[in-house]
């Protein structure tokens, strides 16, 4: 018998708790991959945010620590300044990142720490309820913009790559989707892409990873997919927004 | 060893790197700025590191990521950036992590002002962020003895994996006195076998995390701190009484209002009035046994602070009701005088003639 798949070594045997349909456990499979493949499990320290993932520390299989709402890259600063030979990553949602984390990001990144941020946009507070998110948007439904996002009202959504790309302790940054399997590929390779610019020492990285919230959407998984692809993307597109180790 | 002239903030500094700490993240604030650049200066020179973060609440998270990994880090602020810590500081304590933290307080509330002030006694020795705790919070009054504190703090915070609040007021930080170091003897403290360093050697992951979503499990976790805070009420008492055993008054001060507080003693004792002090230097936990020991022999305590009466509630239960408690206060960043104690002395001791 030969085995085709087989559970990543970079998780550990914990059933997660996240709702079915919800691409947070595709990109906790890919990170789980992509440490187990560089062969960094040990060497690695993980930082979970506050919002669904919070639980990750448990399902990630190496160290990690669980941070405040929004603090995680200030956490992964402290871990990381003490010891630069490890490797420091941050799972953040959008709420958490983008909300009311906006200025460690932005600061971690204008530092160039060199930390792995992975970011998952998926347009809503999914953990508490459905709530407005800075990347919410404009017309979307959510129970704090029952009308929809309205600029007048709510203002526009954040672009965070293309935000923190500009900053110049910013090294690598991608935005990808995981609404079908050739950009579920993409996923893998821009993570993996981000972790060898930290072990480079280059600065710092974040790959936002658009996802899905069927849950809060109020759509089912499939249609989860296909709105992601028709709404999101052209709203975020996809790309390396930045790559100084491809320019040097 | 020689003596060196140094200001509060720089001693701070320097007897925490005599301590052991290495890592130190923090903000500017008034009044004690001196404290940071002094760190900044000096921790590359011990081969650590100094990170200005962009705020106390990046600093503080900064804090909990390093100390998560098991090394001595420390930060320090003074009122409005102490309030922005909390969060971090009630982190600290639910995941268990060791840091010191200094609270060089100044005028409140708001903006307030940069004078020196005591009134962040509440918000240091209560909890201050949300959930049930206490933090060890020392409060020295003179420069040398913050040499032997800070070292304590350092030491109280790795044997009961806790935060430790060093607290003073912006007069200890700005004055200057000469201060002697030395190499303290390395305390006995904890194998720190929880940090989060990566797994390498080490079997398997460790969790940093003070998120508990089951009620029971987290009831459970607060019993356990619970239990380590009786353990530190047991264990970490700290105070100075002078001339108690035969006073009828006795003043209660900390930090460099008692140094203010014990001139105006001396004062009294020459007009023939007993008065004696006892000077809280673990703010929590509160020294209660100095009020046990007196409270039945006193006629009363005037509890003397800057600020409009906040260690008076402890001194209160301390005493209860045994024997009345007065209270004489300045805020706003406004320093009692010694002239103005004696006088509260002599008011309530009643009718001597000045
Ligand atoms: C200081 C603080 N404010 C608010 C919250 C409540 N809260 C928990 S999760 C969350 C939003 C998380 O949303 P997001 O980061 O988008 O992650 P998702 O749940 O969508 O994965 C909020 C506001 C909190 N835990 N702490
Ligand atoms: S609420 Fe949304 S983001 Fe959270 S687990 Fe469910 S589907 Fe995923």
């Amino acid at each position: 018998m030969i085995t085709v798949y087989e559970k990543t070594k970079g998780l550990t045997d914990k059933p997660t708790h996240y709702c079915p349909g919800c691409t947070h456990g595709i990109i906790h499979r890919i990170v789980g991959e992509v440490l187990a493949e560089m062969d960094i499990l040990e060497d690695t320290i993980g930082v979970a945010s506050v919002g669904c993932s919070v639980l990750s520390y448990e399902y990630f299989n190496c160290d990690m620590t669980q941070a405040a709402h929004g603090r995680a890259p200030a956490v992964a600063t402290g871990i990381k300044r003490v010891l630069p030979d490890r490797f420091v990553f941050t799972y953040q949602g959008d709420g958490d990142l983008a909300s009311i984390g906006m200025s460690e990001v932005i600061h971690a990144a204008a530092r160039g720490e060199k930390i792995t941020v992975i970011f998952v946009n998926n347009a809503i507070y999914g953990m508490t309820g459905g709530q407005m998110a800075p990347t919410t948007l404009i017309g979307q439904k959510t129970v704090t913009s029952p009308e929809g996002r309205n600029p007048n009202i709510q203002g526009m959504p954040i672009r965070i790559s293309e935000m923190i790309s500009t900053l110049d302790g910013a090294a690598y940054i991608e935005r990808v989707s995981t609404h079908d399997v050739p950009h579920i590929a993409k996923v893998k390779k821009a993570i993996r892409k981000a972790f060898e610019t930290q072990k480079k020492g280059i600065g710092f990285s974040l790959i936002e990873v658009l996802s899905t919230c069927p849950t809060n959407w109020g759509i089912d998984p499939i249609e989860s997919l296909e709105w992601m692809k028709n709404n999101m993307i052209p709203a975020y597109p996809l790309g390396v927004y930045k790559n100084i180790g491809e320019r040097e | 060893m020689v003596k060196v002239l140094m200001k509060g903030n720089e001693v701070i500094a320097e007897a925490a790197v005599h301590a052991g700490c290495k890592y130190f993240f923090g903000y500017p604030i008034t009044p004690q700025s001196e404290l940071v650049a002094y760190m900044a200066k000096r921790l590359p020179e011990v081969g650590g590191l100094f990170l200005q973060a962009e705020s106390e609440i990046a600093a503080i998270n900064m804090v909990y990521g390093a100390a998560g990994t098991g090394v001595r880090v420390m930060t320090s602020s003074s009122s409005p950036g102490f309030s922005l810590k909390q969060e971090g500081i009630s982190f600290l304590v639910g995941s268990e992590l060791p840091a010191v933290i200094c609270n060089i307080v100044r005028g409140g509330p708001g903006l307030g002002n940069i004078q020196p002030a005591q009134s962040d006694y509440f918000q240091v020795t209560k909890g201050g962020g949300h959930g049930d705790y206490h933090i060890p919070v020392l409060a020295p009054a003179s420069l040398q003895e913050i040499v032997d504190l800070t070292q304590d703090a350092f030491d109280i915070a790795d044997r009961y994996r806790t935060p430790v609040i060093i607290m003073g007021d912006g007069m200890l930080g700005q004055m200057m006195e000469p201060v002697e170091f030395y190499e303290a003897k390395p305390k006995e403290v904890p194998k720190k076998d929880w940090a989060t360093t990566g797994t390498r050697g080490d079997g398997g992951p460790k969790i940093i995390t003070s998120l508990e979503l089951n009620a029971e499990s987290l009831e459970k976790h607060n019993h356990h701190l619970q239990a380590k805070f009786k353990q530190i009420k047991e264990n970490e008492v700290r105070f100075e009484a002078y001339e108690t055993e035969d006073a009828d008054y006795i003043l209660v001060a900390f930090g460099t209002v008692a140094r203010i507080a014990m001139n105006a003693i001396r004062k009294a004792r020459q007009e023939g009035i007993k008065v004696g002090l006892i000077r809280p230097i673990s703010l929590w936990p509160f020294p209660e046994k100095p009020f046990i020991d007196t409270r039945d022999k006193v006629k009363s305590y005037i509890t003397v602070e800057m600020s409009a009466g906040q260690m008076i509630e402890d001194v209160r239960l301390a005493v209860n009701g045994h024997a009345p408690v007065d209270f004489f206060g300045r805020t706003g960043g406004v320093v009692p005088t010694q002239e103005e104690i004696y006088h509260k002395i002599i008011s309530v001791a009643g009718g001597v003639e000045v």
